[in-house]
């Protein structure tokens, strides 16, 4: 097709904020912070090109060790638990129960709060002095013990516990979007079949839903990587440094540790693993796409 | 394979305050193919729901098999069912749609195999078995789930419009294809639609049916010969039957007067006895026949509009007093707009219905 000089050129005008946008924000900004990472820069960025340096010291560093281990293991489980649970409040949902849309909105009032104000909530709750426990123990149960919070190896698992309560709602709206667009007459054809209702779930339904579950997959994950209020609120990395994770290593060395370099080197890093997970997917989805 | 019949009591069936179906009773002898049509919203498929047992009825029974199974799970009574949507399993392969039903009720994997290799033969479905539904036709799709009930070996196959899916060709065929399936397996079969060519054609008896309530339940031939309403009447029947209101009158033979015209009832059986009480006579285009204004019987029409159908030619006319009507003659007639003619209406092929009440008199 092609264009006169005119509607191309106020196509082009068109686009042309998005471009600058995408070019100076995004690939400007995403270069620079390579290259910074490359230097030997500390409160003031500077140009003394020192190699992998930072990689270095990044990955001989403590604390950033730490914030990998904690986000693997937060990303596994909080995606996972999110998914499975969220599904199940969408089927139980689905059940046609009554005053489903009160239900409904109870279950997504959560992923309407900001992180900050579930982090603290979650504080208060998981806090063996004022929460649950101490619940729990003025109800006569003197042994209830519930410190996860306070104790360095499962800290982590309370901001899984928080982000899985605060995501769960959502999960469950894309779940029951999908199960709602299953033909009612499959079920019928299922029920004449004889086949028990966790077996259509599971052989009939679970399968046809796999673009619910994608999307839902896709949301949640990026929420991992941006993992950052909910640990500052919650623990602020503590005990210790038992529940850090990478992007508050960055902005804490970025602002109040004045080290750009080891900042970026880690921003830098975390960006090559989201592009290694992220490319074999855009990848199969493209051929995917071509096949159809 | 065997076969059951089938027997509706009293049954009532509603949803909250809203009574769909009361009292409706029904019959379906072993081999039988019943056909329920009716218009949308009739209740076809509420019925044939209610036989699979995939709705709580509210009150009276439904025998399958002379077994009360009013209250039995639908996997228990003996049934398979074949959907409008087709509804099937859509991640799973032909084989599989077919064999998964079985397969969770422990049949014997060598007679899962026998059956999925029989139905597969007979619906010519063999070499597709490994593809998924997504890479079938709708003609084949629907196929496979006509397979997905025969496996079931069922004493009652139920359909609920199964064709609507389809374009007309594919729909020609695969009724056509039903039909020779129930002759091969003997089988009892219920057929909801709201085609009429798919009635009439399939069914040993249909049910035309109404606002929940049958209005007719008879041989086809009968239903469009003799309709017991003008419902029934006019429901069947493509090009619609005429209907021109008058009354009757007694001068030797009974006669129905419509304005000026006078036509003899010689031959009409009535049901009950004629009285004054305004009436509408029906007839079907086919019935219609052209003579000669010579014919005593003969009522004068002029040709308004000429509709070519293929096969025959539809006649649209006006009596002299404006009456409009239609009728068949076959392609070739020679009859143009503005034409004079005559027509006969023979007694032995009309209808007489009741004005106020529209039963047939
Ligand atoms: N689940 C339901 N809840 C409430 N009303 C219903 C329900 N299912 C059907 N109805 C009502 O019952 C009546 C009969 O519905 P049914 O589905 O049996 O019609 P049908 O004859 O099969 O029509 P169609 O040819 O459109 O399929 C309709 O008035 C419909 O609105
Ligand atoms: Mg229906």
């Amino acid at each position: 097709m092609r264009l006169s000089l005119t509607s191309r050129l106020s196509a082009i005008s068109a686009l042309l904020p998005a471009l600058l946008v995408m070019f100076v924000v995004y690939i400007g900004a995403t270069s620079w912070t390579v290259w910074i990472s490359l230097t030997n820069s500390r409160m003031l960025p500077n140009n003394n090109f020192i190699g992998l340096r930072q990689y270095e010291m990044l990955f001989n560093n403590d604390r950033w060790i730490t914030s990998v281990h904690n986000i693997v293991i937060y990303g596994v489980l909080f995606v996972s638990l999110a998914l499975l649970i969220g599904f199940l409040l969408a089927v139980a949902i689905d059940q046609r129960v009554r005053a489903e849309d009160t239900i409904r909105s109870i279950y997504l009032y959560p992923y309407s709060m900001s992180f900050v104000v579930t982090g603290l909530v979650w504080q208060w709750l998981l806090n063996p002095t004022l929460g649950i426990q101490h619940v729990l123990r003025s109800w006569g149960f003197e042994g209830a013990t519930f410190d996860w919070i306070v104790r360095p190896e499962t800290a982590i698992y309370c901001l899984v516990i928080a982000g899985v309560w605060q995501a769960s709602g959502l999960v469950m709206a894309i779940m029951l979007a999908g199960l709602r667009g299953v033909d009612e007459e499959i079920w019928k054809a299922a029920r004449v079949d004889g086949l028990p209702k966790w077996r259509v779930y599971v052989s009939i339904i679970i399968p046809m839903m796999d673009a619910s579950f994608a999307t839902a997959a896709v949301l949640l994950s990026t929420g991992v990587v941006r993992l950052y209020d909910l640990s500052v609120a919650m623990t602020n990395g503590g005990p210790g440094i038992a529940s850090e994770v990478p992007a508050k290593f960055v902005m804490d060395h970025l602002f109040e540790r004045a080290n750009i370099g080891l900042a970026t080197a880690a921003a830098t890093t975390m960006l090559i693993t989201v592009i290694a997970v992220v490319a074999p997917y855009l990848y199969w989805r493209a051929r995917k796409g071509e096949m159809r | 394979m065997q076969k059951s019949s089938v027997d509706i009591r009293s049954l009532q069936i509603g949803f909250g305050g809203l009574k769909v179906l009361e009292n409706l009773d029904l019959h379906v002898g072993e081999s039988e193919f019943l056909v329920l049509l009716g218009p949308s919203g009739c209740g076809k498929s509420t019925l044939l729901n209610a036989i699979a047992g995939l709705i709580d009825v509210k009150g009276g029974e439904i025998h399958i098999g002379g077994r009360d199974v009013t209250w039995a799970e639908p996997k228990d009574r003996g049934i398979a069912m074949v959907f409008q949507s087709y509804a099937l399993y859509p991640r799973m392969s032909v084989r599989r749609n077919m064999s998964f039903g079985l397969k969770v009720a422990g049949t014997p994997q060598s007679e899962i195999e026998r059956r999925v290799g029989e139905a597969a033969q007979m619906l010519r479905l063999t070499s597709l078995l490994e593809r998924r539904p997504s890479e079938l036709s709708g003609g084949q799709r629907q196929r496979v789930a006509i397979g997905r009930a025969l496996v079931r070996h069922a004493g009652v196959y139920l359909f609920d419009e199964p064709l609507s899916n389809l374009d007309a060709q594919l729909r020609a065929e695969l009724r056509v294809e039903i039909k020779r399936l129930h002759a091969r397996l003997g089988a009892t079969m219920i057929y909801v639609t709201h085609d009429q060519i798919e009635a009439l054609t399939l069914a040993d008896r249909i049910a035309v049916m109404q606002g929940g309530v049958i209005q007719q339940l008879d041989t086809p031939k009968k239903i469009y010969r003799e309709p017991v309403n003008r419902f029934v009447a006019s429901f069947v029947g493509s090009p619609a039957m005429n209907f021109i209101p008058g009354r009757l009158a007694r001068g030797g033979e009974m006669v129905f007067v419509a304005g000026v015209n006078r036509l003899g009832l010689n031959g009409y059986v009535f049901r009950s006895q004629p009285t004054d009480a305004p009436v509408v006579l029906g007839i079907r285009p086919e019935h219609i026949e052209m003579t000669g204004a010579d014919d005593q019987s003969s009522v004068p029409a002029r040709v308004e509009m000429v509709e070519p159908m293929g096969a025959d030619t539809l006649i649209w006319c006006r009596l002299a007093d404006g009456t409009a009507f239609s009728f068949r003659r076959d392609a070739d007639a020679q009859v143009r707009a503005g034409d004079a003619l005559a027509v006969r209406f023979p007694a032995d092929a009309l209808s007489l219905f009741d004005e106020a009440s529209g039963q047939r008199l």
